[in-house]
């Protein structure tokens, strides 16, 4: 079933992408063709002027912004929560965004950003910033930087969840011991905390790179790809090529080449996993 | 009684001092989490002309469940029969992988194989290939089997996607559980499957319970395998009627709110439910 079900279908992938629509073998032609389109990569644009980049490189500023934003979170948030009052409840409400569909939470992001009805709108002109109120996502200089924040915000609880888990794995008496010698809080935390939580850190970051990766849902409500292209990603790029242009083969070459990079993470994981054991 | 005190300040004082901060804090962060949620909520929960000036100013405030009815009753795509689907395919797409995946993980747990390393190697792999890359040769499948627009078929994908991790989770958990119990039984003359059927399976309920949990709520949540699958207007699921509510200029926030409450509110109440398990599930199989 599995082979049926996912390895099978992958290997075939792999053959679309190398033929063109007759089934003649045409070598990378389809890698080349998808590589040189602006859809996927626009280096006139990028970086100087406003998105759309391209989808390759909307997934690699995705990584930059969102990797560090929700992994710093994410510890922030659990050293935090380690022992405040209401912990429980505050971490539940965090941990949510990780438990509703992310279709909801393209929706969710889509009314964060909102003209009216969006808190982040309503907070910047409480501030006095309401040059800045408008639809984020309906402008291709905004758009793609909001729909990061948005998926910061939806994907912190992940992060908080692991090291709040990996929190309670550091014995106390490593504290102890660091505080006889005189370390200060932060040095403790940089001297314990941190190296206690290396493996955990190692889950986090391959988990977040690959969700990163894959990102469709969140888009697919959110905008769509849009406006005008800006805020396109590998996946869902694949999916209007296949699905909706019914060009095949195209989608195969975005496919493997998505899978590729995934694949890449997937081999790191493992590779520091067994170093790890 | 002065040093006593004096005592106090310097220590507990401080101390108590840095709690109350931390708490502040602590709150003040949580707060973006809680806002967002609260503000969703209040804009089903209000008509759409209390919502043009932003869920947060209160007057007028007038609470009704209009907006919850008129998504349920959504003129092109009612959200009554999305979840009603939803849940044709969550319910069978759970029991069935976690069955077979309990007792495929149970019996590589007995043959003593070597199949633990790659097993694991090979769940990373599952996990890092996207979606995208099965959909089209799936697609074609699936048209040939006539299994598009069929429940059947969706549910037969998400049992392929979902058996390999729930196979490595469950085999570890069963490694857990104490074997004197199973060799007790088995001396007293119990077959493998009255053992597996009778002793295991109870004993591993938390287990069982944390990759249902973790199943049901990744199959309700899907987007992607429904889009590509299921597309009688009248069989789409519950996660496929969200992007289709919203208006193509105006955005009708209160009817758009209500339906994602009601859409969110299922693997919400799956995760308070099982909380534990849950977050055992997802700290589990990230860490084997």
């Amino acid at each position: 079933m599995i082979a049926v079900g996912i390895v099978w279908p992958a290997v075939q992938t792999i053959g679309l992408a190398f033929v063109d629509a007759h089934g003649r073998f045409v070598g990378l032609q389809n890698f080349v063709s998808v590589l040189q389109n602006p859809e996927t990569v626009d280096l006139g644009r990028f970086p100087f002027h406003s998105p759309p980049w391209g989808s390759l490189l909307h997934n690699a500023v995705w990584i930059v912004l969102h990797l560090p934003l929700s992994v710093i979170l994410g510890l922030l948030l659990a050293v935090l929560l380690q022992r405040a009052h209401g912990a429980a409840f505050l971490k539940g409400v965090v941990f949510l965004g990780m438990v509703i569909p992310m279709i909801v939470g393209g929706v969710l992001v889509r009314f964060l950003f909102d003209e009216h009805a969006g808190v982040v709108n309503g907070v910047l002109r409480a501030v006095g910033l309401a040059a800045w109120a408008r639809t984020w996502t309906d402008y291709p200089q905004t758009a793609l930087f909001a729909l990061i924040l948005g998926s910061v915000w939806l994907w912190t609880g992940f992060a908080m969840l692991l090291y709040s888990a990996g929190l309670t794995a550091i014995p106390r008496d490593y504290y102890e011991a660091a505080a006889v010698d005189g370390a200060s809080p932060w040095q403790q935390f940089l001297h314990v905390t941190v190296p206690g939580l290396r493996p955990m850190t190692t889950v986090i970051v391959a988990m977040t790179v690959l969700w990163e990766l894959k990102l469709f849902d969140l888009v697919y409500t959110a905008t769509l790809g849009g406006p005008g292209g800006s805020t396109l990603v590998l996946a869902l790029q694949m999916y209007f090529y296949g699905f909706r242009a019914l060009d095949p083969n195209r989608a195969a070459a975005v496919a493997t080449l998505l899978s590729l990079l995934t694949l890449a993470v997937g081999v790191g994981f493992v590779r520091s996993s067994r170093e790890g054991a | 009684m002065g040093d006593r005190e004096d005592r106090r300040r310097a220590g507990g004082a401080r101390w108590r001092w840095r709690d109350v901060a931390r708490d502040v804090v602590a709150w003040l962060v949580g707060l973006i989490w809680i806002v967002p949620f609260l503000g969703i909520l209040m804009s089903a929960l209000r008509p759409q002309e209390e919502l043009l000036d932003g869920w947060w100013s209160l007057h007028p405030l007038t609470l009704s469940f209009r907006n919850f009815a008129a998504a349920w009753n959504h003129p092109s795509v009612p959200l009554s029969s999305g979840i009603r689907n939803s849940l044709t395919v969550a319910i069978p797409a759970t029991v069935l992988p976690v069955l077979l995946g309990a007792m495929a993980g149970y019996g590589l747990l007995r043959s003593r194989s070597r199949a633990r390393s790659p097993l694991f190697v090979v769940v990373v792999f599952l996990l890092a290939v996207p979606q995208q890359m099965v959909a089209i040769p799936l697609f074609k499948l699936l048209v040939q089997l006539h299994l598009i627009n069929s429940f059947a078929g969706l549910v037969a994908v998400h049992t392929a996607w979902g058996l390999p991790w729930i196979v490595m989770f469950l085999h570890n958990y069963f490694a857990t559980l104490p074997a004197e119990l199973e060799e007790a039984a088995q001396l007293d003359g119990a077959s493998r499957m009255t053992i597996f059927w009778r002793l295991v399976l109870p004993l591993a309920l938390p287990g069982l319970a944390a990759a249902a949990a973790l199943q049901f709520t990744w199959v309700w949540n899907d987007f992607f395998f429904a889009l590509i699958t299921i597309y009688d207007p009248s069989e789409l699921l519950a996660t496929q009627r969200i992007p289709l509510m919203r208006g193509q200029y105006l955005v009708d926030w209160g009817v758009l709110s209500a339906a994602s409450v009601l859409v969110m509110a299922v693997p919400v109440l799956v995760y308070t439910l099982l909380q534990r398990n849950y977050v055992r599930g997802m700290v589990g199989w990230t860490l084997r």
